[in-house]
């Protein structure tokens, strides 16, 4: 049984829709992980979604950019569905930034080059642009400094950084997080957090997976709560954190709030 | 709290002496137990024994300069240098016409020079093909002539070293691009390409060099029109170069199975199309990590150039076995085979050498 509130504040009225799933469902095997996952972020929206481990929330995040392929219903990313249609793929994905828990920067290119690499060659930017652009992300997420070095030199949290800052080089429309800060050591989870928080207050549309209950009370414009494949319940931060309504949000809440 | 409480300063203490001279470093290593005692004492034994009889062969009783075989052949006479000194043109060049020797020994220089210029890592790219095709256009010109006034000479003639380094060096740079298609082609998501890919790896991989030199010697003119004949050299050269392909395939295929999920995915997650993520993230990281296992396919496959023999090409072996079957020079199988021998150990050295140099260089900074 699932409980979606309607109450929510849309940021900036009469724009048109970021992301829209429609009746969404994805199988891995027999497994049924998605379970008609209905869901529609406006632009310059901020999600979070939260879940106990294996609740759906990353695979549903992965979906949007086609990391995954859903079996059933649509999802509709800035106006181009995703089918099968490898070209539509491409063009989407181009369009919307991922940063993963694992940071999966390309160890063999130095911290310019991972940010460069997209830009020149799926952009066609010539590569002195793409390099000045670079760099003003990389000092917008405070590494300019480590440009030359290889991503191996560099700590988890600046690791992370740069994966931000590499997605934010293709000026996406739309940013997904899969967990930016749970493969980080505690002391650089702020650092990441900050980043991401100042990308929000600029207006970037973003879903993010996260345990970070703090980020999703300060941040987030809506806060979805997943479980077994289907969304349990979504509601703004306070009405969220302050008065749950479904029993399985309350246990969920009470485990991670009580630290 | 009591304040006579001290924490241990912070201080850096240098690591102790691990040996003290020579006479420490003998006892550490060569003596340091009983079983190690006696090996060193069998190892000094074995030296004593090996070691001056050999000097004695090959410099003090050898017979060098320009002698007969029959100087070689008197009681307690050496090694028999005046062999070499008799044939090594015709063990390097084959039959080539002795007054145009010139000609091949150019390749082979040539061909070193590439190889030397090819570890300039600045170079690698479309430079570098473009280097190698020039080059080997320059060396066919070489070796066959007819053209700028050179004497025109079949490949029949051809042989010895140069010959050995072109099958060798032409397999590489014709084996390596299939090699790559091939182990791209059994990870491929379409079904077709990889059962093709697969089954050619297997099917090559499952008979021996020789029988598919055979093939390319003896089977396939059966299979071509009368009228059309293909070159015997460009057969065994092909099929030499899809046999190595093969096996250079599934060392190829290690490396793209140790590239993380999440590298395709970081690719993926930027727009990049299927060939950009494979030429600028995925085969990079994978070559790299399989530069051992392709070096020593690269060893392998330049000592089984020696096989050609079989269907009647003067590769360097051939050449050093037909100089021995001069009647007049019978019998010097140690100079013939180690002069040889030096030379196939001093480019299989090399290679080695460089793949050592290589994945150092490359792995500078660059731990995940």
């Amino acid at each position: 049984m699932s409980i979606v509130t309607e109450s929510i504040a849309g940021s900036a009225e009469g724009s048109a829709d970021m992301v829209q799933l429609i009746d969404m469902h994805k199988w891995y095997g027999e497994f049924h992980v998605l379970k008609g996952i209905n869901m529609t972020v406006s632009r310059g929206e901020r999600i979070v979604i939260c879940g106990p481990s294996g609740s759906g929330k990353s695979t549903l995040i992965r979906c949007i950019n086609r990391l995954e392929e859903h079996q059933q219903g649509q999802i509709i990313v800035d106006g181009n569905e995703l089918t099968g249609n490898l070209k539509q793929i491409d063009k989407v994905r181009s369009e919307v930034g991922m940063v993963f828990q694992a940071f999966n920067l390309f160890p063999h290119l130095t911290v310019l080059e991972n940010c460069t690499l997209a830009p020149i060659w799926v952009r066609k930017i010539p590569r002195r642009e793409a390099e000045a652009t670079a760099m003003k992300y990389l000092e917008r997420v405070r590494i300019p400094d480590q440009a030359h070095k290889y991503p191996g030199q560099l700590s988890g949290g600046q690791q992370q950084r740069v994966a931000i800052a590499r997605s934010l080089c293709m000026t996406p429309r739309i940013m997904l997080f899969d967990e930016p800060t749970s493969a980080l050591d505690p002391e650089m989870i702020k650092e990441v957090l900050d980043v991401m928080v100042s990308l929000a207050q600029e207006g970037m549309t973003m879903i993010c997976v996260t345990h970070e209950m703090g980020f999703a009370r300060t941040v987030a414009n809506r806060v979805i709560f997943m479980d077994r494949g289907e969304i349990v319940e979504q509601n703004n931060p306070i009405e969220f954190f302050n008065n749950p309504r479904s029993e399985r949000t309350k246990a969920f809440l009470s485990q991670v709030l009580q630290h | 709290m009591p304040s006579e409480f001290q924490a241990p300063a912070n201080v850096t203490l240098r690591p102790p002496v691990a040996s003290l001279g020579p006479l420490g470093w003998l006892r550490a290593n060569l003596f340091n137990s009983w079983p190690n005692t006696i090996l060193t004492l069998l190892a000094v034994w074995l030296i004593v024994r090996v070691v001056p009889p050999v000097f004695n062969w090959a410099i003090l009783d050898a017979v060098t300069g320009q002698q007969s075989a029959a100087a070689c052949r008197a009681p307690g006479a050496g090694a028999c240098w005046s062999f070499l000194s008799e044939k090594w043109r015709f063990i390097l060049f084959g039959l080539y016409p002795p007054d145009q020797h010139w000609r091949p020994a150019l390749v082979v220089l040539l061909i070193v020079t590439m190889l030397i210029v090819s570890c300039d890592r600045r170079l690698w790219g479309w430079a570098l093909a473009a280097i190698w095709l020039t080059g080997l256009a320059v060396v066919f010109l070489l070796m066959a002539g007819g053209i700028f006034g050179l004497p025109y000479v079949d490949d029949t003639r051809w042989g010895g070293l140069p010959l050995t380094l072109i099958i060798s060096v032409v397999g590489m740079v014709l084996g390596f691009p299939i090699a790559v298609a091939l182990a791209l082609g059994r990870r491929s998501e379409l079904p077709v390409v990889r059962a093709l890919c697969i089954g050619f790896i297997e099917l090559v991989r499952g008979v021996p060099l020789i029988s598919v030199l055979f093939m390319a010697s003896v089977m396939i003119p059966l299979f071509l029109p009368r009228d059309v004949t293909i070159d015997k050299l460009l057969r065994a050269e092909v099929g030499y170069a899809l046999f190595f392909s093969a096996y250079l395939a599934e060392a190829i295929r290690g490396g793209l199975q140790a590239i993380p999920r999440g590298q395709y995915e970081a690719a993926d997650s930027l727009g990049l199309t299927y060939w950009q993520k494979t030429s600028k993230i995925i085969l990079p990281q994978a070559l790299k990590l399989v530069i051992a296992p392709m070096v020593n396919n690269f060893i392998g496959q330049f000592k089984d150039t020696s096989l050609v023999i079989i269907i009647g090409i003067f590769d360097l072996m051939m050449t050093a076995k037909t100089a021995l079957s001069d009647p007049a020079w019978l019998g010097f199988y140690k100079e013939a085979y180690l002069f040889i021998a030096v030379i196939y150990f001093g480019f299989c050295f090399f290679m080695s050498r460089y793949s050592l140099w290589l994945e150092r260089h490359l792995h500078r900074g660059q731990r995940r």
